[in-house]
């Protein structure tokens, strides 16, 4: 990949640092009037989500990092991979856990995700917005109770607890926030 | 950046009005102390030496000459040559409003084009002037900020509170144990066996944010590796008669007693040289003339240049250079 120099750092581009593929978020320029001009920039670790942040001479460069964000749907998970796929070429990808974190509890057959492709392979996940799942186990909602909110946990189907009103029951579909983790409605 | 369309200005009209304020109150200021205003030329023979700073450069190219006739001329960096000139002419303390040009500097704090405001005081030493840009600054901060205080810090003592090493003694090992205590592995790499960008990236990362614990700071007794064009202080030569002004934590200036040894400015624009050669940069000649004005005498004097645009976000507390320009390099 091309090198690119700090001037030429800004939100969202992907570079390599310390052999892991980052996306910046902030590049400021740091010049004393009469000194040496630094670029403070901040990164986030594709790989494992942390944000770094890191002191460049200006005028460093950076090796471009070969990431794209691809939507693809999810098919299934054999235990040690889950499975996606490209829909317009239908080629398809096994991500590993580390790959897939958070996201797991969110994921449900046939939902289209954002699959993070580095040199090919996966090495991120992110679901929808707003997914569409069933309640497996909750409590009968006993009206009056008023610990917790009002609400009470219930379980989905791909093993997700989120808190859901007392009127909610099992069996039914809910909708969920997942970048919140929230509860959002009932899907008639 | 503000949302206005492309061809309409950044800043809106009452900052635009502000600025027409300041540059007015300025003005009237110098003129109460009998301070002269002059003009130099923005585009010149010779740059500066300073190895951190890119002029812009462009060609005079008289009418009908033949390339022979040709010369390079650059827009200047700041006038502090050609004020020296003046002063050494004899005209007095002098002020000027100009522009002042710098290559690759665009950031939040930073545009290629800005406006500068320096002047010169004949017969003032480092103290004097730095309490009149206080008077100064006060004057133009305290109506929008009633409650505006200054300190002034030591230099040495102030990096050695902060970073926990002294500037002028601790080893290059002592500053980089220093900088990774402080989150900043990856300076001694950049910063090597070079004392003067050691001492940058130590003051800009971790002293300057904590600047902006106060409004106005003024830094003095800067070591001797920061030279800039200050005198050496009598006495201890470890050190300069130069100060940096914070605002906010953002530098607004840099004032000297002005160095007036022709000897030891010629010395200066070697070292400037010998760096820049050391870097691979373009190795710029030393301007003949301004050797020859401290020949013919500089008078004792001491100087200061103040950054417009900001000393403007400090009176508007506004956070982005382009807040306060009406169009910034991008809508130039």
């Amino acid at each position: 990949m091309a090198l690119i120099s700090t001037s030429e750092f800004k939100g969202g581009l992907k570079v390599m640092l310390d052999g892991d593929p980052c996306t910046i978020l902030e590049n400021e320029f740091v010049k004393p009037g009469k000194g040496q001009a630094f670029n403070r920039v901040r990164l986030r670790n594709l790989k494992t989500g942390r944000v770094v942040e890191r002191t460049f001479k200006s005028g460093d460069t950076l090796e471009g990092a070969d990431v794209v964000d691809t939507d693809m749907q999810y098919l299934y998970s054999d235990g040690e991979q889950w499975h996606f796929m490209a829909p317009e070429t239908f080629e398809q990808h096994g991500a590993d856990a580390n790959a897939v974190g958070e996201a797991v509890k969110w994921l449900k057959e046939q939902d289209m995700c954002t699959v993070t492709l580095f040199n090919g392979s996966p090495i991120a996940v992110s679901p929808p917005n707003f997914v569409e799942l069933t309640i497996t186990e909750t409590d009968p909602g006993i009206r009056g109770d008023t610990s917790g909110g009002g609400g009470k946990p219930a379980t989905l189907e791909t093993g997700a607890v989120v808190r859901v009103p007392l009127f909610v029951q099992t069996g039914e579909v809910i909708k969920v926030d997942t970048r919140t983790g929230e509860y959002v409605s009932r899907v008639k | 950046m503000s949302s206005s369309p492309d061809w309409g200005p950044t800043a809106t009209p009452d900052v635009l009005r502000a600025r027409a304020e300041m540059l007015r109150e300025i003005r009237g200021f110098f003129a109460e102390r009998n301070v002269l205003e002059v003009e130099t030329p923005l585009l010149a023979a010779h740059s500066v030496t300073e190895p951190h700073l890119v002029p812009f450069e462009t060609l005079f190219r008289p009418a009908g000459g033949g390339t022979g006739l040709q010369r390079p001329l650059f827009l200047q960096t700041s006038p502090e040559f050609a004020m020296k000139r003046l002063l050494a002419s004899g005209l007095g303390s002098i002020y000027q409003i100009c522009k002042a040009f710098r290559n690759e500097e665009r950031g939040r704090l930073h545009n290629p084009e800005f406006t500068l405001l320096e002047w010169y005081r004949v017969g003032f030493g480092l103290n004097k002037l730095i309490r009149e840009t206080e008077d100064l600054l006060h004057s133009l901060l305290t109506p929008s900020r009633p409650t505006i205080r200054s300190v002034c810090f030591d230099y040495c003592s102030l990096f050695e509170q902060q970073v926990g090493a002294d500037p002028v003694t601790a080893d290059f090992s002592a500053l980089a144990r220093a900088a990774e205590r402080l989150g900043y592995p990856e300076a001694a790499a950049l910063c090597a066996e070079a004392r003067p960008v050691w001492l940058d990236f130590l003051f800009s990362q971790c002293v300057q944010p904590r600047l902006a614990d106060w409004d106005l700071v003024f830094v003095t007794g800067f070591p001797a590796c920061l030279p800039s064009l200050a005198r050496t202080h009598p006495d201890n030569p470890a050190i300069v008669e130069r100060v940096e002004v914070f605002i906010d934590g953002i530098e607004l200036g840099n004032g000297f007693h002005e160095l007036a040894d022709p000897a030891e400015q010629a010395h200066r624009f070697e070292q400037d040289i010998a760096t820049r050669r050391a870097l691979g940069l373009h190795e710029p000649e030393e301007d003949k003339r301004l050797l020859a004005a401290l020949e013919a005498g500089l008078p004792d004097c001491s100087g200061i240049a103040i950054g417009l645009d900001r000393l403007l976000m400090g009176i508007l507390t506004a956070s982005r250079i382009e807040d306060v320009l009406a169009f910034p390099v991008e809508r130039a």
